[in-house]
């Protein structure tokens, strides 16, 4: 164990990997969170952005002092805040403008600068004007996690290898779908250690508000993400989402995103088929930058989370 | 019969509403029902044989695509949703 670090993006990854006894529905089924919201900026994203961003240095595609661009509702803007500061870049996040007020005010912190896109085109509308920004000025460069193999290779290399050293045994992976990178690329390097390994899939069952696409043509799905190789996919409500967070916090104390509860919850359910098997959530974030919504309390969650894409 | 969730994008398909009926033994089966009532939207939900790639059809909460893809059987009480193809969030 090193005793210091040389600066805070050689802290990334190298995440715990804690047991959850109590929330395991059965004895025989071993449940495990990989905690990535102990990443120096709190998510999962700190992988991706670092190894986004070395990848296009080490081409020389990304120029010193080249201005960054990229789509994000919060936890790649801010793992790319930091990477972008301590490197020398200028970063310009493309974010919903229903994006929680802290994520806004840590890029604001970090210096980014933020164009908002509409609320009601979710994530969608941030990759569409960002891809039209990028190509009305050639001087940005554009990561864009979405189509970048380096996100899926970075939890190749990190998240999944961590994880096959940590374990003799993996028979289900649960994580959050967003881009598809850590599904991907966790799977992958799972599946080599444990080729009957049951990739799953936690997807949020978005709410009609964000789901303010004109056509099916403005659909989109990530260029990284292949379904083919998940083996689930299974819906989340933003109500299951956060039973899910409260069950791990009150059973297990840790204090997951929403995101996590999801994860959570899809664990537990394909935990009641296993009779004995080793289960590991990826758990993206920590709750702080949610703590502004008004969803810890709310009776009906589901009206008062429908308004935002929450990961 | 099974209940067929339609998300806002499609909703124009089937005079505005939120959710319909169809019926079918298998996915496929239901999605061809649907097309005859609502041929609008059957013309968008199916390409080339498959579920169109900017459609997501769940069966029981799961992407129809990692389970029997359209050969899925359909059992009863269970809920069919539509959604359009999205971008992940937090990301």
């Amino acid at each position: 164990m090193l005793k210091t670090a040389d600066n805070l993006l050689s802290l990334v990854g190298n995440t715990p990997l804690v047991e959850l006894r109590r929330l395991s529905p059965k004895p025989s089924v071993r449940l495990y969170a990989k905690l990535e919201g102990q990443n120096p900026t709190g998510s999962i994203k700190d992988r991706v952005a670092k190894a986004m961003i070395e990848a296009a240095e080490a081409t020389g595609e990304l120029e010193p002092g080249r201005r960054l661009l990229e789509p994000t509702s919060g936890n790649t803007g801010i793992s790319l805040a930091l990477v972008a500061k301590l490197k020398g870049y200028p970063l310009t996040c493309v974010m919903p403008e229903n994006a929680t007020e802290e994520r806004i005010r840590v890029l604001r912190l970090y210096g980014a600068d933020i164009v908002f896109s509409p609320a009601e085109e979710g994530s969608n509308g941030a990759v569409r004007m960002a891809l039209e920004l990028a190509a009305r000025d050639p001087g940005l460069f554009m990561p864009f996690q979405y189509g970048n193999e380096a996100n899926p290779r970075a939890h190749y290399d990190g998240t999944g290898a961590e994880i096959a050293e940590a374990l003799d045994r993996v028979d289900v992976l649960v994580a959050g779908l967003g881009t598809g990178g850590t599904l991907m690329g966790t799977g992958e390097r799972l599946r080599e250690s444990f080729p009957d390994i049951v990739v799953a899939a936690a997807e949020p069952l978005p709410g009609d508000p964000v789901m303010g696409l004109r056509s099916l043509a403005d659909g989109y799905v990530p260029p990284i993400l292949d379904v083919a190789k998940l083996d689930r996919k299974v819906l989340v409500s933003n109500a299951e989402s956060v039973a899910g967070l409260h069950a791990l916090l009150d059973l297990e104390g840790v204090f997951g995103g929403v995101s996590a509860g999801a994860v959570v919850h899809v664990a537990r359910k394909l935990a009641d088929d296993l009779d004995d098997a080793v289960v590991v959530c990826v758990l993206a974030d920590a709750g702080w930058k949610y703590l502004s919504a008004d969803f810890w309390d709310a009776r009906d969650i589901e009206q008062s989370m429908e308004k935002t894409v929450w990961w | 019969m099974t209940a067929v969730r339609i998300p806002p994008t499609l909703r124009g398909e089937v005079g505005g509403a939120r959710q319909v009926e169809a019926d079918g033994s298998t996915v496929r089966e239901l999605l061809d029902d649907l097309a005859a009532r609502y041929p609008a939207l059957g013309a968008q939900l199916l390409e080339n044989g498959g579920v169109a790639p900017f459609v997501n059809v769940y069966l029981g909460g799961e992407d129809v695509r990692t389970l029997d893809g359209l050969e899925t059987p359909v059992e009863a009480g269970q809920t069919l949703i539509l959604l359009p193809a999205m971008a992940g969030g937090s990301c």
